[in-house]
């Protein structure tokens, strides 16, 4: 299992920035390719990105790069050159089955010619017009690539013609959509980032009600959002405390040979353990548990 | 030869004398003799007020080769030195040495006095801007002593050198010499580096622009010390004095620094009830103080004081009742200046007072943790805050070495690589702060633990912390910029720093 509580946004172009990408603490980081770089700074930002992924040591935090869209005329270049450098992933931004279908070409391609296994160039789609949002499903089982899908809440705003406000209930249906698409599918849900950087209470509203709807993680586009984001999503010491008794009580029944048993007088049954299980296993790569 | 800290110091440095080596530094333990001092009578039908410089002048014991002090309280705003400067320049005098406590890139004229000889010998505890670039071209005929602010003090205090006369920037006067720094359109606070001055010098003149009826109500340096008051228009531009308010930083990676260390000082031990602290103004230092804030408010600690430059957000602290008393030797903003005047446990100190390592205890002495910047610092934890990256002079102690000899716990605060160049070297450019006396380095790669505090390694060492040695935080830097080109100097000592205790840490040299 991979964590994606915080996916940072990196403007590929500044250099201070990819050299210190990795020590905010961010589960994942973004280079970014497309909006954060103006159109006469494609290149630098290219370039730049390539010496740091040839240079830095990242170490376990996963690194993607998000290319241009298939429309703009610098995607092609950018799969060309970002796909060799095999970073965790490409993101696809204003993903569709369609586009996914042309990025899929691409990436077999270059595979066979780096001489990488076949399918180990990983995509995350970012999910951000309304046709997007109505085609996640088919995006996702379009390619076994697709890890994680983001939810982009900007430019679905401006798609949809509505206001973009600070509750996000515009963004409700998408948000749920989204989110069952990925759970049947089995990939990551990440939640679009909250705009306002110095609003860090709106930041933590804002990420518990994407938590509750299924999200398990958010995009950030500054680093002083870590913190406020990785609290709402890894589990409090009460979540971690439950869970550790359910699995001790596991482990009693399973000893006296019993199929089905209750704790605090509740039943409890295979989705409990499996949540205990999921809960500690974060717990666990978080550094949570003692 | 070489001293305990391997740099090459020469047993005699023309220009300076003979040199005390540093043999560490609680060594010289010795206290310094107050020097004796000499009041002059003033009598009732004397006038101490003047409005004009030139006919002020025509009174003093001008003469070639003398000392003439300023403090630095209005900072890169001030006037007063510049002013006087001119008129001596004026009056044909040369050889004159100046004991600043502080030279700032608003004293760039006295770059063509070093080159016309007006200006031979330069003493103060931070020279950055076009004088500090001047000396380390070696135009400055004698070696530039770079001290410490307890230095400072010691060294009129002992005797060790004598000012003939001290010109002191007083934002408010009256006709007498009381003298605040908290009144009037030049108000910078607290005037600590101002009292050494002002009781030690033979002569001293007040310059003000802010003359007030006598008696002035407040007063920080009075009128039995004060031989002469001018007035003028304006002794400095406020711009240039105090900040409206000190911001703390948004830059990421500072604040990943300051978390680190906030953590850190939590997990020490030291932070509990009766803590004492200090940081600076940098945009980091105040972050550790926001952090702080947090953590002190949560766990219901109050401190005893807080000190050092006083900005106000320590003053906020204060207010919120998180230190019981803040000890101030210079204000760095409007609010702390604010505060100066009207908070009673709001307590302004000398210089001497503050971090004079040979009187009868400073309050460094007093520090539990302070936080401090660095420009370098090598795998033994000896700081450069004197040079930067292409070795000319640019800053200095200032208070650096003092409080980290006092402190329980000394903190140094950095970004590791920034732009493209690491903070931590093989071997400090410039030593400032010897590494004994520094115990923990903070960079947003991890946290280094001198090796000499063998009590913390233990203690943190099944911390959750991300602790290295400060040969990996080096190798980590290295890995991103490369091995760094020497400096290359000549061979001409531009510039002697002094420990605290008047010993000789390093030399600069003559850039090439």
């Amino acid at each position: 299992m991979k964590l994606r509580r915080t996916m940072l946004f990196m403007p590929g172009n500044n250099p201070g920035m990819l050299q210190t990408a990795d020590t905010f603490g961010a589960d994942s980081v973004i280079f970014d390719l497309e909006d954060a770089v103006a159109l006469t700074e494609k290149d630098a930002a290219r370039i730049l990105v390539t010496e740091a992924m040839r240079t830095m040591n990242y170490g376990e935090t996963e690194v993607v790069i998000r290319i241009n869209p298939l429309s703009s005329p610098f995607a092609m270049t950018d799969i060309d050159k970002m796909a060799r450098l095999k970073p965790d992933a490409i993101l696809l931004p204003k993903a569709t089955p369609e586009d996914m279908e042309i990025l899929k070409k691409e990436l077999e391609r270059i595979e066979k010619e780096e001489g990488f296994e076949s399918g180990t160039i990983k995509v995350h789609a970012l999910v951000e017009t309304a046709y997007g949002v109505e085609t996640v499903y088919e995006t996702i089982k379009s390619s076994n690539r697709i890890q994680a899908v983001l939810l982009g809440g900007e430019d679905l705003a401006a798609d949809l013609a509505v206001k973009r406000t600070k509750d996000s209930e515009e963004l409700f249906y998408a948000r749920t959509k989204v989110v069952n698409a990925c759970k049947a599918l089995k990939v990551d849900a990440i939640d679009t980032p909250f705009t306002d950087t110095n609003d860090y209470e709106g930041l933590a509203g804002d990420s518990r009600k994407a938590k509750m709807l299924g999200f398990s993680g958010k995009l950030a586009i500054n680093p002083r959002q870590i913190d406020t984001i990785h609290e709402v999503y890894s589990p409090t010491k009460q979540e971690i405390n439950n869970a550790l008794r359910v699995m001790a009580a596991k482990e009693e029944a399973e000893k006296e040979g019993l199929g089905v048993f209750s704790l605090d007088g509740k039943m409890v049954d295979l989705p409990i353990i499996n949540r205990a299980i999921q809960t500690l296993e974060i717990a666990e790569m978080i550094g949570l548990l003692d | 030869m070489k001293n305990i800290l391997e740099r090459e110091i020469p047993e005699f440095i023309e220009g300076y004398g003979n040199v005390k080596q540093y043999k560490g530094y609680l060594s010289n333990k010795d206290g310094v003799i107050k020097k004796d001092f000499k009041f002059k009578t003033i009598s009732a039908q004397d006038s101490k007020l003047h409005t004009d410089l030139n006919k002020l002048m025509d009174k003093l014991p001008l003469k070639d080769g003398m000392v003439v002090s300023f403090h630095h309280h209005l900072r890169n705003g001030d006037f007063v030195l510049n002013m006087v400067m001119e008129e001596i320049e004026k009056r044909g005098y040369k050889n004159i040495t100046i004991a600043a406590s502080s030279i700032f890139p608003c004293h760039k004229g006295l770059v063509k006095m070093i080159e016309d000889k007006v200006v031979t010998q330069i003493y103060a505890a931070y020279i950055s801007g076009p004088v500090a670039e001047a000396i380390s071209q070696g135009k400055l005929e004698r070696p530039a002593i770079m001290h410490t602010h307890g230095g400072r003090a010691r060294i009129f205090e002992s005797g060790e050198r004598t000012i003939d006369v001290a010109f002191m920037a007083a934002p408010t006067s009256d006709e007498y010499g009381n003298i605040n720094g908290v009144d009037g359109k030049s108000a910078c606070g607290a005037l600590g580096y101002a009292h050494t001055d002002a009781e030690l010098a033979n002569i001293v003149v007040a310059i003000t622009d802010n003359l007030v009826e006598y008696p002035n109500t407040t007063i920080e340096i009075n009128q039995t010390l004060v031989d002469y008051v001018l007035v003028v228009d304006a002794i400095g531009n406020p711009k240039g004095i105090v900040s409206g308010t000190t911001q703390i930083t948004k830059n990421p990676i500072g604040l990943k620094v300051a978390d680190l260390t906030a953590k850190f000082i939590e997990e020490s031990g030291y932070l509990k009830n009766g803590m004492s602290f200090q940081t600076g103004a940098g945009g980091i230092s105040l972050a550790v103080a926001a952090q702080l804030k947090n953590i002190m408010k949560r766990k219901e600690i109050c401190g005893s004081f807080a000190s050092g430059g006083i900005t106000g957000y320590i003053v906020d602290m204060y207010k919120e009742g998180l230190f019981k008393a803040l000890f101030d030797v210079q204000c760095f903003d409007l609010d702390a200046i604010k505060s100066a005047k009207e908070n009673p446990a709001h307590i302004t100190m000398s210089a001497s007072m503050y971090a004079n390592a040979n009187n009868k205890g400073a309050v460094v002495n007093k520090l539990d943790v302070v936080i401090l910047g660095a420009t370098e610092i090598d795998t033994n934890f000896n700081v450069n805050v004197t040079t930067g990256s292409n070795g000319v002079i640019m800053g200095g102690s200032g208070g650096h070495s003092d409080t980290a000899a006092g402190s329980k716990l000394c903190i140094i605060v950095s970004q590791l690589v920034n732009s493209r160049i690491s903070v931590v070297k093989d071997k400090v450019t410039t030593l400032t702060t010897p590494g004994e006396t520094v115990d923990i380095l903070v960079t947003e790669r991890g946290i280094a633990i001198n090796p000499l505090r063998k009590d913390l390694l233990e203690k943190f060492k099944d911390s959750k912390l991300p602790l290295k040695t400060i040969e990996e935080l080096r190798e980590i830097a290295r890995n991103m910029t490369g091995q760094e080109n020497e400096i290359e100097f000549e061979d001409e000592i531009v510039a002697v720093v002094e420990y605290r205790d008047g010993t000789v840490v390093d030399t600069i040299k003559k850039v090439k």
